[in-house]
């Protein structure tokens, strides 16, 4: 039983950071720019975390540098993707290309550190609760933020002003425009949420879950995060459910391994790419239930004046 | 303020020019980043624009890394014309490289005497039969089920380099390997012929080539290839036509599959002579900046690519020369893909100054 219990704490760990960056490209999706440049963010993101908390050893300073590297980085994708109408697919697939390339070249002198112990996060009494304290209540504190950031993301998305007016923008941005929204600088903002967000994500990965720094460390995760947004028919609930599932098939591998389960480590590995193969394909499956939930104008320039 | 305003016709000189612009602002970047970290600019830029075309050894070595980009690049240039964005070239890079080096393996294992050049066209079917594969999945699950090829052509590069580090350190590790996770070196007649005696590079640069020209031919003079870049440029326009949007998606797909896994057979029995679980230097993911740099045209891809070797090789050197890390190489990769993209801006727009005046005589 105790097992199990590990087994759900370690999913809900593993999970976060693929929630935290599907939430963020959702909200840029939602306004409707595609960024393929996630894996990219996130390794910057990931590098820049990982050396600020190597020298101050703050948490909270490491995730705020991860969103600023990652929001930096997505602002250059935008004005690329928003004021120059460059190909989305292509500048997203640069942004991760350079992504890697620089991560790399900046994380150099961090490969091989190791950072300080880190403390034990346990709710008071909470952590205490025999198998549900084990489960649940001894995690970092990013693993509850996130859950309250995606219940809000839901709540700005379907109840506010403001979300009306980003789904509107990702939607019809003509007639967006036509209200007089600002389109093109609404975007930016969304890419750069977006790309906070996946900046925390990669912080997260090198700051809390490696917790170290070597290069491609996100070893796909920006990509799957990216299929969660298909998977979740761009809703931040299913988000979160799709990430922890996803969490959950990382970490029944790693169990079954440690179990000495006789088949060879490299198939195990395979599975959470696998299964995002599988679910893309389920959730695609049929084109009328992702027309209706895509956002219209999903990966289209709007150019004002034409 | 400047804004961007739409050309009456797009301009043939900038789509040129394009790539050149980029390749300059590159420069610009790279000289002020060596200076940045307290390096000689101009010995920096020598070591990526300079050194590795000098000398014979140098040509060769440019040759050698051109030819799996060159092969890549050509299939993904037909894939990204039909709009069919294909980026997993380096899973099926490596697919290539595991049917290819099987092949050889089988020979060497069985010590079965082969000629080289009775080898050489066996290990092309080889490879290419494993890129196809890889490929072939991707366009299945698209033409079924209408799966996003992007995130299951990324996803089966991982799949792809999980399967060979299985297989090296698994059923075909070295039994005298000394349990290092690699194969046992290939027996000379299943390596590749090399050009000149003593430099590394192969004949597969002959079949690159060739396939460039077979390419060009493909898309500027067939009309199978002429439907597929309909399809890619106007799709609606396609349909009204009765061109198969699937027939271009499994064409495009299985084709760049095909080339990429060529790509890796020559690299498996070509310089690396074995199969170890970092046979590829990202050859899959380059060959994208080169299909771009290349205009999608082959003769750009065969000129994207040995600017882009040059790139990797010039990496080499400034990390044993002047100490700088060679993923010096993918920062100047991704700035040059940036710079290109911000620059085909300018095929299809321009800037205009657009003072108070213009904006009243807008609204007059």
């Amino acid at each position: 039983m105790n097992e199990i219990a590990l087994l759900i704490a370690a999913t809900l760990s593993a999970g976060t950071p693929l929630a935290i960056a599907g939430l963020g490209l959702l909200i840029n999706e939602r306004a409707g720019v595609l960024n393929l440049g996630a894996e990219g963010m996130m390794l910057i993101a990931a590098v820049a975390g990982f050396a600020v908390a190597f020298h101050t050893g703050s948490d909270t300073l490491a995730f705020a540098a991860g969103a600023v590297a990652g929001a930096l980085s997505a602002a250059v994708f935008g004005v690329l993707v928003i004021w120059m109408n460059t190909n989305q697919y292509a500048t997203g697939l640069a942004l991760s290309l350079f992504g890697a390339g620089f991560s790399a070249f900046v994380g150099i002198g961090y490969v091989g550190k190791k950072l300080a112990e880190r403390p034990s996060f346990e709710l008071p009494w909470l952590a205490e609760l025999p198998l549900i304290g084990v489960a649940l209540f001894r995690q970092h504190p990013m693993v509850y933020l996130t859950i309250l950031v995606t219940a809000f993301a839901a709540w700005v998305l379907y109840r506010t002003r403001t979300g009306l007016v980003l789904r509107a923008v990702g939607e019809s941005p003509e007639s967006a425009h036509a209200l007089g929204y600002p389109v093109r600088p609404l975007r930016l903002a969304a890419v750069m949420t977006g790309g906070a967000l996946c900046g925390v994500s990669g912080a997260y990965l090198s700051v809390v879950y490696a917790p170290l720094w070597v290069e491609g460390m996100v070893a796909g995760r920006g990509w799957i995060a990216l299929a969660l947004t298909t998977f979740a028919t761009w809703r931040p609930a299913r988000v979160l459910l799709g990430a922890y599932l996803f969490g959950g098939v990382t970490m029944l591998q790693l169990h079954l391994q440690g179990q000495g389960v006789q088949v060879p480590s490299q198939f195990m590995s395979m599975l959470p790419y696998l299964a995002t193969i599988v679910v893309l394909v389920l959730i695609s499956r049929n084109p009328t239930w992702i027309r209706v939930n895509m956002p219209a104008s999903l990966g289209k320039p709007f150019h004002p004046g034409h | 303020m400047i804004a961007l305003e739409a050309r009456p016709e797009p301009s043939r000189a900038l789509a040129w020019l394009s790539p050149l612009i980029a390749l300059a602002i590159t420069v610009v970047v790279a000289a002020a980043l060596f200076a940045a970290l307290g390096r000689d600019p101009v010995q920096g830029l020598r070591m990526f624009l300079y050194e590795p075309l000098n000398g014979a050894r140098g040509v060769s070595e440019v040759a050698l890394k051109s030819t799996p980009l060159i092969l890549c690049a050509l299939g993904l240039a037909l894939c990204f014309r039909s709009n069919v964005w294909n980026i997993g070239a380096e899973g099926q890079f490596l697919l290539g490289a595991i049917t290819g080096g099987g092949l050889a393996l089988f020979f060497t294992a069985n010590q079965i005497a082969i000629e080289r050049w009775v080898f050489f066209p066996l290990v092309i079917v080889a490879g290419a039969l494993g890129g196809m594969v890889w490929a072939g999945i991707v366009a299945m699950l698209r033409d079924r089920f209408n799966a996003s090829e992007i995130l299951v052509s990324l996803m089966l590069v991982y799949v792809a380099n999980l399967l060979l580090s299985y297989l090296v350190f698994g059923p075909w590790k070295d039994p005298k390997g000394f349990n290092f996770p690699q194969t046992m070196s290939f027996a000379s007649g299943t390596t590749l012929p090399r050009i000149v005696t003593g430099l590394r590079a192969h004949w597969g640069l002959a079949v690159a080539l060739l396939a460039a020209a077979v390419m060009w031919v493909f898309m500027f003079r067939t009309f199978r290839g002429y439907q597929l870049q309909v399809g890619g440029l106007a799709p609606a326009a396609a349909r009204y036509a009765g061109f198969s949007s699937r027939r271009a998606l499994w064409t495009a797909l299985l084709v760049s599959g095909g080339l990429a896994g060529v790509a890796g057979a020559f690299e498996a029995v070509g310089p690396a002579g074995q199969l170890t679980p970092h046979l590829s230097t990202g050859y899959g993911f380059t060959a994208i900046i080169v299909a771009f740099v290349g205009r999608l045209h082959p003769v750009g891809c065969v000129l994207g690519s040995v600017l882009l070797s040059m790139f990797l090789i010039g990496g080499e050197l400034s990390q044993s020369r002047i100490g700088l890390p060679s993923a010096l190489t993918g920062v100047f990769q991704g700035v040059l893909l940036f710079s290109l993209l911000a620059c085909d801006t300018l095929i299809t727009y321009r800037f205009r100054w657009r003072g108070p005046m213009l904006a009243r005589g807008a609204a007059a």
